[in-house]
């Protein structure tokens, strides 16, 4: 893993050190609010319904057993005794007091860790696939480029100021789980003729205005890759829309230019920066691939797995949704579900973290990872350790065998903390959640994505949900849109409305019937909930979801 | 014609602990029941400025319509209504107080 450098300590100490300072002279007098907003946001600290509200960053979603520690002592000490983990891998803390938080980032820079550019119109925390460096797809690990990216990008003199924030994820995998093509620029690392390369995706986005990003360029050697992102970053800077609001993001800049205008753009700024682009970064990146070297697996029996496997249903349905195949043999690829039924999406317990980077420790290279779907991964596990694992997990909750499934929901804060919220999301992934566990469906209905989003800004990535809920304010009261058929890999689409929406009481019976008709829909079990919608289209969907619309029609 | 002016309380975030509070006629309270209600609009208007004015202790203050039906003012809108209670995952926020 990568390690602060001496420049980065020096530099996270300044930063908390000024905004220390900017927080006494909020609080004495000297700052009004308006002055010291931006400061605040600069800092990751936003102030939502309830209280303020932290977000800090783990770039590419990285943490070590020691990060993760830190991370449940800060909510032990600071806040409620949990955190939420986000669509962008950040964690939120939702209850600090304004005095605390300069104390919280100084904490936070003990392991390595900031909110930096969590807030604010810059480059955000970079993204990558969760099971990076473990998947058995992989091309190359993100990582390291995402690294290099997050230092390129932090501070950057020209990137403070941008027309609106600006999000950057990486595949190394050509399944895209991290769903690149809905960032402003989506990196998916590629092979031509024996050269690791990338292909640059620009001008997704979800919020307002779903798109799906174009390709700018199909392979950008590694040693042109930050020129080529500094140029398209500084073309959007000038060009992108600073009059409204809604139309500032990259999408709405390559959606009104058009791609190829962009990319004309883009290659004469190239042209003009290139140049100074010396190498230095390609040294600086030969040195954090090292820091990402992979873990000295080990060869072992898997006979404790095995029997285990067979002896155990409660361990045996676990094993079977919630690991992924490593890329070497005997290992797997652990996802620990936040989303245990009823429970808070994302949440998890300070109890719960200090579980987590404990097991990380013991069993799993000391590595763990935090999916955009709110999950936590423990990325190179043996198998024979998995028997274990999965009782320790059991013991604080954290053993729901539900990934992929109906109840492993990805949902935003919602009105619950959210300031820009229009309804809530929380309620209705608990309430759906509970539903389909006492139904026990879940597993007879196999792969289904639900993603809710509390208002039209969508971090609860709905627009890419097989199912995607939107919660709005109709007329003074929590309505629910649904759109079906979205999609958030490398097969990137925007789900489609299914029409009028629903209160809070009717959303959950709602998606009950929807999920009962797709059963009724389906070939066959195989065929998953995204396959049946797209081999039949909107209207049996829709008849599922309106029976009454239906029965007017007749 | 403008619309007729609808009873109203002043209520802010905290500065130092971020939560909502409510102006009352001599300070602020954490309880919508103990906020005064505006009923003259010029009022309000001055109750605001006076509201901002006080950036030591107050971020964010606006005007938010309340019932009056009752004795205590209660919240029209259901997002004045979770700001007066707390978020409904976890028994935190004001309605943890009153436990």
């Amino acid at each position: 893993m990568y390690s602060y450098t001496e420049f980065d300590d020096a530099f996270i100490a300044e930063r908390n050190a000024q905004f220390r300072g900017q927080v006494e002279r909020r609080i004495d007098g000297s700052l009004t609010e308006d002055e010291f907003k931006p400061l605040r946001l600069m800092n990751g600290l936003y102030l939502q319904l309830h209280a303020y509200m932290l977000r800090v960053a783990i770039p590419y979603g990285t943490l070590s057993s020691r990060q993760m520690h830190k991370l449940a002592d800060i909510a032990a000490k600071w806040d409620k005794g949990y955190g939420h983990f986000t669509t962008r891998q950040n964690i939120q803390y939702n209850w600090p007091q304004l005095r605390d938080v300069p104390d919280m980032l100084d904490a936070l820079a003990e392991v390595n860790m900031h909110a930096i550019q969590t807030s604010g119109n810059t480059i955000r925390n970079v993204t990558a696939d969760h099971f990076a460096g473990a998947a058995a797809d992989e091309i190359a690990d993100p990582r390291p480029v995402a690294e290099l990216i997050r230092q390129w990008s932090t501070d950057h003199p020209e990137f403070q100021f941008l027309p609106r924030k600006f999000k950057v994820a990486v595949s190394g995998a050509p399944h895209d789980r991290a769903v690149i093509k809905a960032h402003d620029i989506g990196l998916q690392i590629v092979e031509k003729d024996g050269e690791i390369g990338y292909q640059v995706i620009v001008g997704g986005g979800l919020g307002r205005t779903p798109m799906i990003g174009k390709v700018l360029y199909e392979f950008v050697s590694s040693e042109d890759l930050l020129p080529t992102l500094e140029a398209i970053v500084s073309v959007y800077n000038l060009l992108g829309r600073r009059d409204n609001k809604y139309k500032a993001r990259i999408k709405i800049t390559v959606h009104e230019n058009g791609i190829d205008d962009i990319r004309a753009r883009v290659d004469a700024r190239y042209a003009l920066i290139r140049p100074q682009f010396t190498g230095v970064d390609q040294q600086m990146l030969s040195r954090i691939e090292a820091d990402f070297a992979s873990p000295t697996f080990k060869t072992a029996p898997i006979d404790t797995f095995t029997a285990a496997y067979n002896s155990d249903p409660v361990f045996k349905s676990w094993a079977d949704t919630n690991l992924t195949d490593h890329r070497e043999d005997g290992y797997a690829i652990v996802s620990i579900s936040l989303k245990a039924h009823g429970e808070t999406p994302g949440d998890a317990t300070a109890e719960q973290m200090h579980r987590m980077a404990e097991l990380a420790a013991e069993y799993g290279h000391d590595e763990l990872r935090i999916s955009h779907e709110q999950n936590v991964i423990l990325p190179h596990v043996h198998r024979s350790d998995l028997p274990a694992l999965h009782a320790s997990l059991k013991q604080v909750g954290l053993a729901t065998a539900n990934i992929g499934l109906i109840s492993d929901i990805i949902a935003c804060p919602g009105m619950d903390y959210c300031a820009l919220a229009t309804a809530r999301s929380i309620p209705i992934a608990q309430e759906i959640a509970t539903r389909f566990d006492e139904l026990k469906l879940e597993h007879d209905v196999g792969p289904l994505k639900i993603k809710i989003s509390g208002c039209i800004n969508a971090c609860g990535h709905h627009h890419v949900g097989h199912i995607g809920i939107l919660g709005l304010d109709r007329a003074g009261v929590e309505n629910y849109q649904v759109t079906l058929g979205g999609d958030g890999t490398e097969n990137a689409a925007i789900g489609e409305r299914a029409g009028p929406g629903f209160s809070a009481d009717e959303i959950i019976p709602a998606i009950e019937r929807l999920v009962i008709g797709y059963l009724d829909l389906r070939t066959d079990a195989s065929e998953s909930f995204l396959q049946a919608y797209r081999r039949l289209g909107l209207a049996p969907f829709k008849a599922a979801l309106y029976p009454e619309a239906q029965a007017n029609a007749a | 014609m403008a619309k007729p002016f609808t009873p109203k309380v002043v209520t802010a975030n905290a500065l130092l602990e971020g939560d909502v509070i409510y102006q009352t006629a001599t300070g602020w309270t954490r309880k919508l029941e103990e906020a005064e209600v505006l009923t003259d609009e010029a009022d309000a208007d001055l109750r605001l400025i006076d509201a901002i004015q006080q950036a030591d202790l107050t971020v964010g203050a606006y005007l938010a319509d309340v019932d009056t039906s009752s004795v205590a003012p209660k919240p029209t809108h259901f997002r004045e209504a979770f700001r007066a209670k707390g978020p409904s995952n976890y028994t935190h926020g004001k309605q943890e107080e009153v436990q």
